[in-house]
């Protein structure tokens, strides 16, 4: 060997936030001063955002971990010989065996953080292209059979089986299809797609590969918003080196068939994370959502049948086509099978990515993984499912995270995030904030949306501010209702569940005793 | 009538031929595949509460009011959304529904003015009639809450306003400007509560707006109004008529308050224009009342003397006896007279059998003369009649469009429209003009070839194509052998496949690239369905007439005739061009295009008429005018048309005008022909006419009076006074009556009658007995004249050629907001448009001259000089200089020159050599020897039919046909005087000629 230690320093964006550029520099510099050979892997963030900088060194045992990292530490990591993975106060012992990791199952991030993100080898030797080989191989009808066998279901947040979305685009006979990837992930809290794009790019471009193959689409496109630079960074770099090694383009593989991939970035709207909205702006138009039917998987980007899907579902396809459907359908508890990128976020202690089987009570993701808030204080709530996902109680943290025991308590799985607040919270501003947020993101084409977020926030403020209360908690009772069954998608149409389950919940943050006993003899 | 409300379906009819059945509130519907739920539940007489949908436009699902329960489903569907499936059960009056619905309308409420007792749409707001609907009694918001109550208006555009603070930024005005205008000008901006209608952003008169209409009669609210209707309030009753610009012929609702105008809105059972409109048909109506209109009766002694208001008795008695003066000193053939475009079916053949039967000859012609008489002469020789083959419908099925000097999107907007929306559907445009139109290159349009030929080349280019087609083999075989003659084919196939007729030599002649060519002639000729539409671009020329066969040729030889999305179709200039030509207004024919020497046809004439009638061809305008220069032709009579203005080479219209001892000229205002008129008599608008016009579809449309005459007599009431005072007893009781004789004595008018329009609104010709509701395409089975006849098109430069002196070509055409002359649109606002004519140069030769963008520029011809506005532009190439001819004031005509279509005499408009200086260089003209127009035009006939067969028999059966007497024989003299000028053909022809 030429002596040359790997060492290994995130560029993921929570990384790099929190100093993780300045560590590698630090390391370079401090390594050539003492004439150590050192050869640094900028990888993804292995998602345990608490520890970032989370600094590794490969070693015979494993790769030993170091963190967080503050650029002063580096001297003293050097001193205390790192690079061969002694002790150190901030040492972590072989990651792998770190608690935190060990106790994960991932299967969608197993080369998330681990691999070096823009190398075709280091993906190969992780068992990448392993997939996109077989599916090579396969009839397409027995790709989306796989897939369909999986009990994969949508990643994005409204679980629906991928396999029937794949089915229905495979049947249309028309030539020209499409595979849009939404990488517009906008939910407060979220932060699984942003981490596997920039940490593992070839798995999703595998994925959506293999769903080209699956329906017959040539043309793939990653609608990525724009504020995720880095993301958007690796995933054109990414697609560069696939097409150089002919995972992409006019001949896949070897195999003549086609397919290509291109990025596109979005400008900055919440709503073209709803796949027809993000259809539209990916044609060049206001990203305004369309009315279903049509099915984007009948009639979708430019009027072609198009596979939406987001990056979760289609960077968990080559797992399930490498390992094969029964094992990912293994895991999992009821309809939801297969494991859940969750993210930790808020007011939490031990923050990051948590990839488990679905059905995890949500305690053991908030208290076990995340040990509590960040602050110290007692938990109060945690909203499951991004802005528009519920915010339940603490009492209630034994549900089990998959889509039918959420729905079944009134709340929603969405895309796997959980944002923790502790007891300091006032779950009137967070209904509130709900309203504004909707009014904030609202295409503006349906009317219950448009116009009923603003009278929201409006009807809020005046129940809070004890004016009329019983009559504008009724108004505002009617007003959920006409947004959630008469708005034309799910933002208008899921608004209403933080602001309903604030107030069922925490009824007194709003002045009130209970919803029913304040509401009870209104007028009509 | 009153009021008429058309039904509106909420969504666009399905075209599909499978039916589905479903249950709406117990009634059981059939409704085609793909049909929405809202529509069905219409169809079975339920109305579904709705805002954002409207049948002109697709299912949108924005407002949320047309949500409806179906079994079986989760959640409230919108039902404009929903496809009905079969078997499938629909509520759409539920609880749940009902209470959604009320919860939204107390939204909107929320953001809206309370003004509704004060609005202008107070009882014409499908707001305010949903808010009732669905039972709103409440708006628990309050009022206090954000709002765009102090929204502006914008006040911009002439004809309406936008007011913002009413909007409920449905779409539908966007929607409407994109689906059914095309034009993409409105957008919505911002998003969320934020979200308002915009014009990209600038006023709506700074924009890319075209005041189309669409959006006005799309807004479900008053934001966006007619000021008319600001001013004078909800019309009350409607009159349904028919537009009186150009020959789309678009029916309109003239809506009316009492007996006044309020607003015209576009039809949709008018099948034309299908509910659309353009700025003029739809807001350009003020002319009728303008205070320039003349509606009383004025004569003179001579053109230098005042007018004097007279009686309508003193003017008929004074006007016939001037005319029976002049017959006896000059002779029967010293008169005749003009029939208008502009005017009905009724009016005209009024005015033509005025001439044949009380003048006595043959001396009538119409301004189609000036514009479309080679389509008739081209498509007569080839199909057997002069009239395009298709209805406007039709452009929805063709998938590759041939699109010939033609500028749709300004001279037929409401047909751009259609053809617009066709090609955003997929169809491939190719267009052959020299200057780059907007269609060339607009938002959602691109034409995949733009052939950019030198002007006058036409027939180069089209022979062009169908040589590469033929030469290609992409031509029908099966249809040529079945439905065209054999050996004009044989003949024409030999022909066309010379080497003169490739690409490559023609792209020298057109400056047209011979790849070009072939890339086009390969899309047309490969094309499912190919169509070809043209306008004044290609009859304006000196081959006119050969042009239009050549297009004839080349849609026969594609087998592009007889069904959907096919054919030949000129996209007529005025109303009633094709209707003008129909009712016998051409100097060789009766009406329905029978020539006036065919002894059973006129005998009928006679026997009807009660009269002797001349079997001569009589004088075209140019002749007229050139006999009346050299003193033989004495008085005319002019209907609605300004030759002094429209007319080329104005110069010479205008001598012989001045050498004329008497000038009727009936119109509505003082035009520039009138100052040159000793009897004026006063018309009507076709706001006050009774009677019919004919557009570019062979399409016969009912025009109504919304107003009694202003002059107090409709104009064939006056044309039968002045026959009668002539001796010659002519009487009519209605328009109707005169109808039933042009049915009696024209076999493809045979089943028309007001009774039968009235019933079913409009048919097309031929209507009779065969057809009794009238002929959608022509030559579905055979052709008019039998078997498809293949016409050898020589192409023959003209005789107008650039010179050192006059190096560049001009050549004219319109813009959207103006109309002709202007006499009517100059009298609306639309002049905020167009307030001059404007002389477009290519920056390379505005360089060479030292022009400035928007500098005045001396444009000159060999035959004249004049002042126009420079716009220094690339949408002409170098060389070629373009202007409209709008506004008297700029005398564009005054530059045109009197050479013409050789079988027509239709005016070369679109070539003129011409030098263009700044107007403080004055450009000299030294009057240039040019043989007599007969001598050009014998010449050119002799070239233009074609040596093969018997070419003297040819060019003899021609002058025998079209000429007069006298014209055949003052050209045997000069014949006679200039032996060895003109080929052995020419002189052979005369021998057999009287």
């Amino acid at each position: 060997m030429s002596g040359s230690t790997t060492v290994y320093v995130p560029r993921d964006a929570a990384a790099l936030s929190v100093g993780a550029e300045e560590i590698a520099k630090r390391v370079e510099d401090e390594a050539r001063k003492r004439g150590k050979a050192v050869e640094i892997v900028r990888n993804g963030s292995r998602g345990a955002l608490w520890l970032e900088p989370l600094v590794e060194v490969s070693t015979a045992n494993g790769r030993v971990g170091y963190g967080p990292v503050a650029p002063e530490d580096v001297t003293s990591l050097f001193d205390a010989g790192f690079l061969d993975g002694a002790h150190h106060q901030l040492s972590l012992g072989v990651v792998d065996d770190h608690e935190w990791f060990a106790k994960q199952d991932r299967l969608t991030f197993a080369r998330v953080g681990v691999v070096d993100p823009l190398s075709v080898s280091d993906y190969e030797a992780h068992g990448g292209l392993v997939a996109l080989r077989k599916a090579l191989t396969m009839d397409p009808q027995a790709i989306i059979d796989e897939v369909g066998a999986s009990g994969l279901r949508g990643r994005g947040g409204a679980g629906f089986p991928a396999g029937i979305k794949w089915q229905t685009a495979l049947q249309a006979q028309v030539g020209q299809k499409y595979i849009c990837c939404n990488a517009d992930e906008g939910d407060s809290g979220t932060f699984a797609d942003r981490m596997l794009m920039e940490g593992d790019p070839f798995a999703l471009i595998e994925g959506m590969a293999i769903a080209g193959l699956a329906v017959g689409a040539t043309q793939g496109l990653i609608y990525v918003r724009s504020e995720y630079p880095h993301a958007i960074g690796a995933l054109r770099a990414a697609v560069l080196l696939a097409a150089e090694s002919a995972i992409l383009g006019r001949d896949v593989l070897g195999s003549g068939r086609v397919f290509e991939v291109e990025v596109r970035v979005g400008a900055g709207s919440y709503v073209c994370g709803e796949e027809t909205a993000m259809l539209e702006s990916l044609e060049g138009k206001r990203g305004v959502v369309r009315a279903k039917p049509p099915l984007p998987a009948v009639e979708g980007l430019f009027g072609k049948p198009t596979v939406v899907n987001n990056v979760m579902t289609l960077a968990s396809v080559p797992w399930i086509i490498s390992h094969g459907a029964s094992a990912y359908r293994d895991r999992g508890a009821g309809r939801s099978r297969g494991t859940q990128v969750f993210q930790l976020a808020g007011n939490v202690a031990r923050g990051g990515i948590v990839e488990l089987a679905l059905g995890v009570p949500l305690r053991d993701l908030v208290d076990g993984f995340g040990g509590g808030t960040r602050t110290g204080r007692p938990v109060k709530t945690a909203q499951v499912g991004g802005p528009l996902g519920a915010y339940l109680p603490s009492s209630a943290f034994d549900v089990p995270m998959d889509y039918e025991s959420l729905l079944a308590i009134g709340a929603m799985l969405g895309h796997g995030g959980i944002v923790v607040f502790d007891d300091s919270v006032n779950m009137a501003k967070q209904a509130r904030f709900a309203m504004e947020f909707c009014a904030e993101e609202s295409c503006g084409k349906c009317t219950p949306c448009r116009i009923g977020s603003v009278r929201g926030v409006e009807t809020i403020d005046k129940i809070v501010a004890g004016e009329r209360r019983r009559e504008n908690l009724e108004l505002l009772l009617d007003l959920c209702e006409v947004m959630t069954e008469g708005s034309l998608c799910a933002m208008g149409g899921l608004t209403p569940l933080p602001v309903k389950s604030a107030l069922d919940h925490f009824p007194e943050d709003f002045g009130i005793e209970s919803v029913e006993g304040s509401t009870r003899g209104a007028t009509a | 009538m009153a009021l008429l409300h058309e039904t509106d379906f909420g969504t666009p009819a399905s075209t599909s031929g499978d039916r589905v059945g479903v249950v709406v509130d117990g009634l059981s519907v059939q409704v085609p595949t793909g049909t929405s739920v809202m529509r069905a539940a219409n169809e079975a007489g339920l109305a579904v509460p709705r805002l954002c949908a409207t049948d002109s436009l697709e299912a949108f699902g924005s407002c949320r009011l047309c949500v409806v329960e179906i079994d079986g489903r989760t959640g409230t569907p919108a039902s404009c959304t929903t496809p009905c499936e079969d078997g499938m059960v629909v509520h759409t009056q539920t609880p749940k529904v009902e209470k959604i619905r009320r919860g939204v309308m107390e939204l909107y409420i929320s953001d809206h003015p309370l003004d509704c007792l004060t609005c202008p749409a107070n009882g014409d707001c499908e707001l305010q009639d949903m808010a009732g609907v669905v039972g709103l009694r409440d708006v628990r918001y309050g009022y206090a809450g954000e709002s765009h109550l102090d929204a502006p208006t914008d006040h911009s555009n002439p004809y309406f306003d936008f007011d913002a603070s009413k909007c409920i930024v449905c779409s539908r005005c966007v929607r409407a400007c994109d689906e059914v205008q095309g034009t993409l000008a409105l957008t919505v901006e911002g998003r969320g509560f934020a979200s308002k209608i915009s014009p990209g952003g600038l006023l709506f008169l700074q924009s890319e707006c075209v005041s189309c209409g669409a959006c006005v009669q799309a807004c479900p609210t008053s934001t966006l109004q007619e000021k008319t209707v600001v001013q004078l309030g909800v019309p009350t009753r409607t009159v349904l008529t028919t537009c009186a610009y150009c020959g789309v012929g678009c029916t309109f609702k003239a809506e009316m308050r009492g007996d006044q105008l309020v607003r015209m809105v576009p039809a949709k059972s008018g099948r034309s224009n299908e509910g659309h409109s353009c700025v003029k048909g739809r807001f350009a109506f003020g002319y009728a009342t303008h205070p320039d209109r003349i509606t009383k009766p004025m004569i003179r002694e001579t053109i230098e003397d005042d007018w004097r208001e007279v009686s309508w008795t003193e003017a008929i008695a004074h006007a016939s006896t001037r005319l029976k003066e002049v017959q006896a000193k000059y002779g029967r053939n010293s008169i005749g007279g003009i029939t208008s475009s502009r005017c009905t079916n009724e009016e005209v053949f009024a005015v033509q059998k005025m001439i044949r039967a009380a003048f006595g000859n043959n001396n009538v012609d119409t301004c189609a003369r000036v514009c479309h008489s080679p389509t008739g002469y081209g498509l007569g020789q080839t199909f057997g009649t002069s009239a395009g083959t298709q209805d406007f419908k039709s452009v929805g099925s063709a998938d590759v469009i041939l699109l010939i000097g033609a500028n749709p999107t300004d001279a037929h907007p409401v047909f751009a429209s259609r053809m617009k929306r066709r090609l955003r559907e997929g169809a491939q445009l190719i267009i052959v003009d020299p200057r780059r139109i907007d269609l060339v290159k607009s938002p959602h349009i691109r034409a995949a070839g733009h052939l950019q030929l030198r002007p006058g080349t036409n027939v180069a280019v089209i022979n062009a194509i169908a040589n590469v087609i033929m030469t290609e083999h992409l031509y029908d075989e099966a249809f040529v052998a079945e439905r065209c003659e054999d050996d004009s084919f044989k003949r024409w196939f030999d022909f066309i496949v010379r080497p003169e007729n490739s690409p490559e030599v023609v792209a020298t002649l057109s400056g047209v690239p011979a790849e070009e060519i072939r890339r086009a002639a390969r899309l047309y000729g490969s094309a499912r369905n190919g169509a070809i539409y043209y306008g004044l671009g290609v009859t304006e020329h000196s081959q006119g007439s050969t042009m239009v066969m050549g297009m004839a040729n080349l849609a026969m030889a594609t087998g592009n005739l007889g069904r959907e999305g096919v054919g030949v179709n000129p996209l007529r200039g005025q109303n009633n061009v094709q209707g003008a030509c129909d009712m016998g207004s051409f100097p060789h024919e009766f009406s329905g295009y029978r020539h006036v020497s065919d002894d059973v046809v006129r005998e009928q004439f006679e026997t009807v008429w009660k009269t002797r009638l001349q079997a001569e061809p009589g004088l075209r305008i140019p002749n007229m005018l050139d006999a009346a220069v050299d003193g033989r032709f004495k008085a005319i009579f002019i209907q609605g048309e300004d030759i002094a203005q429209s007319d080329p080479n104005v110069k010479h219209v205008k001598s012989g005008l001045e050498s004329m001892e008497l000038v009727i000229v009936q119109d509505l205002f003082i035009n520039e022909t009138a100052a040159f008129a000793h009897v004026f008599l006063p018309g009507t608008s076709f706001l006050e006419k009774d009677g019919t016009f004919t557009n570019a579809e062979r399409r016969i449309n009912r025009v109504r009076p919304v107003m009694a005459p202003r002059n107090g007599k409709q104009e064939w009431q006056i044309v039968s006074e002045l026959a009668a005072a002539l001796g010659y007893p002519m009487h009519y009781d209605s328009a109707s009556q005169i109808m039933d004789e042009i049915a009696e004595l024209t076999p493809t008018f045979k089943g028309v009658s007001f009774d039968l329009l009235d019933r079913v609104g409009s048919v097309q010709w031929p209507c009779n007995d065969e057809r009794p509701l009238g002929t959608t395409t022509m030559h579905v089975d055979r052709f008019v004249r039998g078997l498809g006849r293949f016409m050898e098109t020589p192409y023959v430069s003209t005789d107008e050629r650039t010179t050192r002196k006059f190096p560049l070509l001009l050549t004219t055409g319109r813009i959207l907001s103006q109309y002709n002359v202007g006499a009517q649109t100059r009298r609306t606002e639309n002049a905020v448009w167009h307030p001059e004519d404007i002389l477009e140069i290519h920056e390379s030769d505005a360089a060479l001259r030292g022009i400035a963008d928007g500098s005045q520029v001396n444009i000159a011809s060999r035959v004249g000089q004049t002042l126009l506005r420079a716009k220094v532009t690339d949408r002409v190439p170098p060389g070629v200089v373009y202007t409209t001819f709008h506004h008297p004031i700029s005398g564009v005509n005054v530059v045109t020159t009197d050479f013409s279509d050789w079988a027509t005499n239709c005016p070369e408009y679109k070539v003129t050599a011409v030098e263009v200086r700044p107007a403080s260089e004055h450009i000299q003209i030294e009057p240039e020897e040019v043989a007599p127009a007969l001598v050009r035009m014998a010449k050119q006939i002799a070239e233009n039919i074609p040596a093969a067969g018997d070419a003297s028999q040819a060019i003899a059966s021609h002058l025998q046909r079209f000429w007069t007497v006298q014209m055949r024989t003052e050209l045997r003299t000069y014949v006679a005087s200039h032996p060895g000028e003109f080929s052995a053909e020419l002189v052979a022809a005369l021998d057999q000629v009287h």
